[in-house]
């Protein structure tokens, strides 16, 4: 089972907190990966929230075949961050860790942010396949103000790799996951969290349901759901399918992995919309262990359970500064300082969400809508 | 050449037992000739007989062997091929001292002679394979162990259900964001199809008429009871012939699916009780084909034709009733599929779902995708080459039709590929339970694509204790002469049959397998929603089969 340590503040903060977080946990990963998503980025790129970065590994070949292609497209390079490696016993160093800020391509500058976020979404694609059969290029993500990191190891060995404790990296949300490889091979795509267009997931757990959920997922006709080397990257997509391409708020998102029972949502205010999305939505109920953390485009971050084996979550903190952990010592680690009698344990019907900023929690209850 | 003298018998024209299905094996020193045998056999297969014979016996102070002749009366079987053991063990079955039973005979020549008078063999029953169907070849190989623990089917909460009718895709649902809630936008005009949500086997479409009135009396029961008592929302297909008029206008209508087959037989009522009905259908097959006999109608023989059966149906008594092979007032698919569905869905108001069914074909996709297309296609149900009948052609039962575990599988991954796998239910049926393994064939056909199954043989099996099986043992349920009272209009006959334990089995099967059904989903993880399509959880040990099913393969 994973282990994952996401925060939100106010403030920006360094991810080594979150490796820190991460350390408390080790009983809880085998060291066969780290991911980290920063979303609302400090340090250098504060002032570049405008423009998409292109986060990333690369080969020798991999970088001339990319720069060469981000370049035909008619991106404008303005800004590069690449890792002071320092190589640590027992990791592989790749030759190219990147995230690069570009300029839209002058055609693409005036369009609508809906079209830009498609645009840019089908060049990671792109970019994927080019070099997914040699694995020459990996690409996480590609949007404004996000960078996401992924490598195979120890994510405090990790963390010493990248130089993240003498960097300047630093955001206002933060998620990372150290991995427990289970039934799936060890491989880059396969690392939480997943991100897409804004939205962002990491989840521990695994999804029994994975095939219906992936065919349904891919049979929507959205060139971005594709990949699938991990059974929880469906989480991500499910939720950018639930609240950017179908609208609905975002604690539908817990109608639709998790639905109630006919009786339940008899209860509900909603429930005739409710009853007609359940049906609709048959195909994306997940049958857990899941506990599912994610960030939506505006800075909200949640955490949701699945509806009988749960997993353990735990959200606490400070007016300003919160973090969803998978395990208590995690959210001890970070911050120690909290009332810990307002430490909030998501139960089956829970969907804890952290408003942007993290100014406030609030614990959305299924049953009452 | 000789003429015949009348000395000498033609023995070349009778056919010696061997030939015969099914051997009597009579055991005289058991039998006290009490002749309840002959009396039960429905086929006239065993005649009692007197022989005149020489024995050998031993008497007196000193017993000697020594050859006596002596007048005996002996239990026979018959050799006209008409009067063909059937093999149903009726004759076991009363026999005080087990001194009489059939044995099945695989030398047999039956389909060489079954032919007299130019007619090829009729019969009801099933296909007559007994091997292993590919239902039965499938494994649930996905177990969940200590990556993520099995649910407990005992104690953990199951939805076993499933949908028919239409679905709307969520990019079409007519709702808006209203405070932060969902809401239907009734403003839209958006046609928001009718669902049933239902138990995910249902009982497949067998007539009044095919059935006895306790049987199928019986088996409404127990459809009642399921859901009343049980809350189980089992539903059940009327079958072409029309409902009790009394029935259709009760409030236990909601239970039965009625179908409308080429021969529209008992519509006339139906139509005329619609004004006085208080609750809709759950609803409604249009029957284009089945399993059994496909591309072939349905058939009532006259003798099941009684005063009830005639007045449901609307027809006179004691005539054939065969349907014709399609529904002859259409000519195109556009018209039997559109139409059709439009016209029965505006009879009931656009409220219930409204379905075709057809038999298993290769051309089967291509149904698929014209109700692929229309928005009023409730579901498709596709009866594989194991579906049973009261009356076919033993051409058809046998040899015409496709199995139905590749046929819903390429239905359904066709449906994956539009994104339609959950708009349009599809319906399993023929062979499900065939060697009695029904919640695992319903579970196999369920990971395979199908939303429900429709079964017909086994419930006649389980619950009424149906002799037939899959060596052409009994089978004949077009003769009106069903030894259980399943199959018949005779009184004489369907009064064995207690429709109150008909009723209590189907109970029982429905409850049983519904624990089994919870038995295999559990140990996979799944709970919340039945596995539709869920192919990684199964595997088969061939690797052709694997690959056309599109599942793993394990040995």
């Amino acid at each position: 089972m994973c282990r994952l340590s996401a925060i939100t503040s106010s403030k920006y903060f360094s991810p080594i907190e979150n490796i820190l977080a991460l350390e408390t946990m080790k009983e809880g990963h085998d060291g066969s990966g780290l991911g980290l998503t920063l979303k609302d980025l400090g340090g250098e790129f504060k002032d570049l929230k405008q423009y998409p970065i292109l986060s990333g590994i690369c080969s020798r070949k991999g970088r001339e075949i990319l720069d060469a292609y981000m370049e035909e497209v008619g991106f404008k390079l303005i800004h590069k961050w690449r890792p002071k490696i320092k190589p640590v016993k027992g990791v592989f160093r790749r030759d190219y860790y990147f995230a690069a800020v570009y300029d839209y391509p002058d055609e693409w500058k005036d369009k609508t942010d809906r079209e830009k976020e498609d645009f840019l979404m089908n060049i990671r694609i792109n970019l994927r396949r080019m070099g997914e059969q040699d694995e020459s290029i990996f690409v996480f993500s590609f949007y404004p103000d996000v960078i996401t990191l992924k490598e195979v190891g120890d994510p405090l060995e990790l963390a010493e790799f990248f130089g993240l404790d003498k960097d300047n990296l630093e955001a206002k949300i933060i998620f990372a996951q150290g991995r427990q490889n289970t039934n799936y091979q060890i491989y880059l795509y396969a690392c939480h969290p997943f991100f897409i267009q804004g939205y962002c997931t990491m989840t521990n757990g695994e999804n029994t349901a994975f095939v219906p959920i992936k065919e349904f997922l891919m049979s929507r006709g959205f060139p971005g759901y594709m990949g699938y080397n991990s059974d929880s990257e469906v989480f991500a997509h499910i939720l950018h399918y639930s609240v950017r391409q179908l609208g609905f708020p975002l604690t539908y998102y817990k109608d639709i992995i998790t639905p109630l029972k006919w009786e339940e949502i008899e209860q509900r205010p909603d429930r005739e919309a409710l009853s007609l999305v359940k049906m609709s939505l048959r195909p994306l109920c997940i049958d857990g262990p899941n506990m599912v953390i994610g960030f939506t485009p505006d800075g909200t971050c949640f955490m949701v359970q699945d509806a009988k084996k749960l997993r353990p979550g735990v959200v606490g903190g400070v007016k300003g500064k919160y973090a969803l952990m998978s395990e208590l010592c995690g959210l001890d680690k970070v911050i120690p300082e909290r009332d810990k009698s307002k430490d909030i344990y998501p139960m089956k019907y829970d969907m804890v969400i952290v408003s942007p900023g993290a100014k406030e929690v609030k614990v959305w209850n299924q049953l009452q809508g | 050449m000789e003429p015949a003298t009348g000395l000498r018998l033609d023995f070349n024209h009778k056919l010696t037992i061997k030939e015969f299905p099914y051997i009597i094996r009579w055991r005289e020193d058991r039998c006290k000739r009490c002749g309840q045998c002959t009396a039960v056999c429905p086929n006239g297969a065993i005649k009692p007989a007197v022989k005149y014979m020489r024995v050998i016996e031993s008497g007196g102070d000193t017993p000697k062997p020594r050859p006596v002749r002596r007048i005996i009366h002996v239990i026979e079987q018959v050799d006209n091929i008409e009067n063909y053991c059937t093999g149903c063990a009726m004759c076991s079955l009363v026999c005080p001292n087990n001194a009489i039973e059939p044995e099945y005979n695989p030398q047999n020549k039956f389909l060489f002679y079954k032919n007299r008078g130019g007619e090829g063999y009729k019969r009801g029953g099933r296909r007559n394979d007994p091997g292993a169907s590919t239902l039965d070849r499938l494994k649930f190989t996905r177990i969940s162990m200590l990556t993520d623990p099995a649910l407990d089917a005992g104690r953990h909460e199951f939805r076993v259900r499933s949908y028919i009718g239409r679905i709307l895709p969520p990019e079409e649902l007519p709702l808006k964001v209203e405070n932060g809630r969902l809401v239907v936008d009734k403003s839209s005009g958006k046609f928001i199809p009718p669902v049933r949500e239902i138990f995910p086997i249902m009982i497949g479409s067998m007539s009044i008429g095919a059935l006895s009135p306790p049987m199928w009396e019986g088996l409404a029961m127990g459809v009642a009871y399921l859901n009343e008592v049980e809350g189980i929302p089992v539903v059940m297909c009327s079958g072409e012939g029309g409902f009790p008029p009394r029935l259709l206008k009760s409030r236990y209508v909601k239970y039965f699916i009625l179908q409308i087959a080429s021969g529209y037989f008992g519509w006339d009522s139906i139509l005329h009780a619609l004004p006085y009905m208080t609750e809709d259908p759950a609803a409604i097959e249009i029957k284009y084909g089945q399993g059994a006999k496909p591309g072939d109608g349905g058939l009532l023989m006259a003798p099941k034709v009684i005063k009830l059966i005639a007045e449901i149906r609307g027809v006179p008594k004691y005539v054939d009733l065969p349907s014709p092979p399609t529904h002859q007032t259409k000519y195109s698919i556009e018209e039997s599929v559109m139409k059709m569905i439009q016209s029965m869905s505006m009879a009931f108001g656009f409220r219930i779902p409204v379905y075709p069914k057809i038999s298993g074909t290769k051309t089967a996709k291509a149904v698929l995708n014209n109700l692929a297309r229309n928005p009023y296609a409730a579901a498709l149900c596709i009866d594989g080459e194991d579906g049973g009948t009261g009356a076919a052609y033993n051409v058809s039962l046998d040899k015409m039709g496709h199995p139905i575990a590749s046929n819903i599988r390429e239905c359904y991954l066709d449906l994956v590929k539009q994104g339609k796998q959950n708009e349009l239910p599809l319906i399993a049926a023929g062979g499900i339970g065939k060697k009695g393994n029904l919640a695992a064939n319903t579970a196999a056909l369920i990971m395979l694509g199908a939303s429900a199954v429709a079964v017909g043989k086994y419930i006649m099996q389980a619950t009424a204790d149906c002799l037939g099986d899959e060596y052409n043992r009994c089978n004949i349920c077009n003769t009106g002469k069903c030894p259980r009272g399943i199959t018949t209009q005779d009184p004489k006959l369907y009064r064995r049959l207690d429709p109150d334990k008909v009723a209590e089995r189907l109970v029982e099967v429905i409850k049983s397998a519904d624990v089994e059904l919870r038995k295999i989903f559990a140990p996979m993880g799944r709970s919340t929603e039945l596995p539709i399509g869920m192919s990684d959880g199964l595997s088969i040990d061939d690797k052709a089969m694997a690959e056309r099913l599109e599942i793993s393969y394990a040995c």
